[in-house]
């Protein structure tokens, strides 16, 4: 084994680790705030690939560019959602509320799904603008641009979500209610407009992070439970409300696949993780990085 | 009560005595088919309620049961061992397989999240991990598809349904049952009571396991051909609890209603809209979750309470006094 496949793989894995800790950030964002576990978040993240896909092959819109619009479409999509389906469980005991939340994200997950296979067929769409296959090379490590890109935009906004929730008031209110709703409440936050801006906040970061799966690998119809697992993987890994450990446990995940399609098979990449998952469940629910929950 | 019960049973027994009378009818082979899908669905359904329908704990991965079950179940039969051999073996082996993800969860107090998603991921290895080893089609022995009987595999499969509606009925009405209810509706008020929680939870979990194995066993002994991983596929996760839910969550009969419902309800679909289907399917579960979490059954509850209402109003509500009331006399 050359070092040189090790250097590259191990660079895989950071590249698409990062795509995994923004589209995990999502999921723990409203999952830490609202106590709704959407586990059609995948699928939302879907939806943000496919937006950018049809602004790039119908208006040739650069799918850089298109971030912003594709987080827009996810953000009405977000309202939606959240306004039919998961607004009504809001004021459930928490128990009952991920419960009930788990199975209403189980069936929309199947509905999105049927959706997209309806919508765009059930092939692998990619973006693939001019500057596609180009790709910095150093000392024989190929980086494609686009991945690479995708990583600073992915570290972009998590910087930018942790400044969001340090620095400004609305910020404060959310991590408020995250805490502790009720004294929230007593504070004067208006808590259901913050578990609505969290929510929409999520849905609008999975936009982002399907554009960027979309431009460095391809988007399917199946891909939504293949996303929320791999999101789940980082929320369990990296701890709930905890930004950094989500970046961390994203990297960690990235490159625990690539080394497992390096030395087992590329066959048991994803299965790699899911072990993972299980072990960190059972071992160290709280996860590697999180603070004991209360 | 009891008249109520005596009702119940003579349901029972017409439905069975019909049921095992069709085949003699000369009733074509597609209709036993989907017999035999009504059948097996039951049995999946069934399962899943045991636990989460009864005991509160969310399956999202009761594919990984059936597809053990199928998995165990044809690679006996086809190596030549006798049928009931591999329907045992079909519900042992994902019995002793949850108890991997069931005693850690359940021991370390995890939430009832953590099982589930839990649940999701290992279904989800399976089902990757048996593509990978077995990446090919699974055909039942020669003898079998040359010669292939509908007649046997369909009374074989109604006795394995009766056997999971009973077990599921007898282990719910039982004192165990009663305390798999408690540890659903508040585990800390069950345990103060002397209810072993984890003790419940894992016997339910073996129990949903088994019997979905047992189901599992049933599709092997019956489809002629399909791939290793299909029935490890996240459809085989999702119908299960589908189904439950339409038909009546945490009930003997819901399951059953939800699976009869649920395959002739697809039949139809598949029919009038093709592929779309599945889309009303997923909108038909948010629904039935968001806003008659009972089901079929509650929504019959319902209509019940309010016809005995009507009747009720009818015969107490004198001609007199209806008219000094304004109410429409009889």
């Amino acid at each position: 084994m050359s070092t040189t496949m090790v250097a590259q793989s191990l660079a895989s894995g950071i590249l698409v680790g990062a795509l995994y800790g923004l589209a995990a950030v999502g999921l723990s964002l409203v999952f830490g705030v609202t106590k709704i576990l959407n586990v059609s978040h995948g699928e939302l993240l879907m939806l943000g690939g496919y937006t950018s896909f049809w602004l790039f092959t119908l208006m040739g819109v650069d799918p850089f560019a298109g971030i912003p619009l594709s987080m827009f479409a996810l953000v009405i999509i977000g309202l939606i959602v959240y306004q039919l389906l998961f607004s009504r469980l809001i004021k459930l005991p928490t128990e009952d509320k991920i419960r009930t939340s788990l199975l209403v994200g189980f069936g929309l997950g199947l509905v999105l799904q049927n959706v997209a296979l309806r919508l765009w067929t059930a092939d692998n769409r990619g973006i693939t603008p001019s500057y596609a296959g180009a790709a910095l090379t150093i000392l024989g490590v190929r980086l494609p641009y686009v991945r690479v890109a995708s990583l600073v935009i992915a570290f972009v906004f998590l910087v930018a979500l942790q400044l969001f929730l340090q620095k400004t008031y609305t910020g404060k209110a959310i991590r408020a209610t995250a805490q502790d709703w009720e004294a929230a409440t007593l504070m004067g936050i208006n808590v259901y407009r913050v578990y609505l801006l969290s929510f929409v906040l999520g849905t609008a970061l999975a936009g982002a992070a399907g554009t960027l799966v979309a431009v460095g690998y391809s988007v399917e119809p199946v891909m939504g439970l293949h996303w929320t697992l791999k999101a789940l993987i980082v929320l369990v890994m990296g701890g709930i409300g905890s930004i950094a450990g989500t970046l961390v446990g994203g990297l960690i995940l990235g490159v625990t696949e690539s080394a497992a399609a390096v030395w087992i098979s590329g066959n048991y990449r994803h299965v790699v993780g899911l072990v993972i998952f299980i072990l960190v469940l059972l071992v160290r629910p709280q996860g590697l990085f999180g603070a004991k929950e209360g | 009560m009891t008249a109520k019960k005596g009702i119940s049973l003579a349901l029972l027994a017409v439905g069975v005595v019909v049921l095992l009378l069709i085949p003699r009818l000369g009733v074509s082979d597609s209709l036993l088919n989907l017999l035999i899908l009504m059948f097996i669905y039951t049995m999946l359904a069934t399962s899943w309620n045991i636990l989460g329908g009864y005991t509160g704990q969310i399956n999202l991965g009761h594919a990984a049961f059936f597809g053990l079950g199928t998995l165990a179940a044809r690679m006996l039969y086809t190596a030549g061992r006798p049928l009931p051999l591999a329907l045992l073996v079909a519900g042992i082996v994902p019995a002793v397989f949850s108890m991997l993800i069931g005693v850690p969860a359940f021991r370390l107090r995890l939430r009832g999240d953590y099982f589930t998603i839990g649940t999701l991921a290992l279904s989800q290895i399976l089902y990757i991990t048996v593509g990978n080893v077995l990446p090919k089609i699974t055909y039942l022995p020669m003898a079998d598809i040359q010669n292939y009987q509908i007649l046997p595999r369909y009374y074989i499969i109604l006795a394995l349904t009766l056997f999971t509606i009973g077990a599921a009925y007898a282990l719910v009405k039982s004192r165990l049952g009663l305390g798999l209810v408690a540890v659903r509706e508040n585990e800390d008020a069950a345990e103060s009571l002397g209810v072993n929680a984890f003790a419940h939870k894992l016997l339910a979990l073996a129990v949903s396991a088994f019997l979905g194995g047992l189901a599992g066993g049933a599709y092997a002994y019956y489809q002629a051909s399909y791939y290793f991983n299909y029935t490890f596929s996240p459809p085989w996760s999702l119908e299960p609890v589908n189904m439950a839910f339409i038909g009546g969550v945490g009930t003997i009969h819901g399951p059953i209603i939800g699976a009869v419902f649920f395959v002739l309800l697809k039949e139809w679909l598949v029919l009038k809209v093709g592929e779309y289907h599945l889309i009303i399917f997923g909108v038909l579960f948010i629904l039935v979750v968001l806003f008659l979490p009972g089901g079929l059954v509650e929504a019959w509850e319902r209509i019940r309470r309010v016809i005995v209402r009507r009747t009720r109003a009818k015969v107490t509500v004198s001609p007199a006094c209806a008219r000094d009331n304004g109410l429409p006399g009889n």
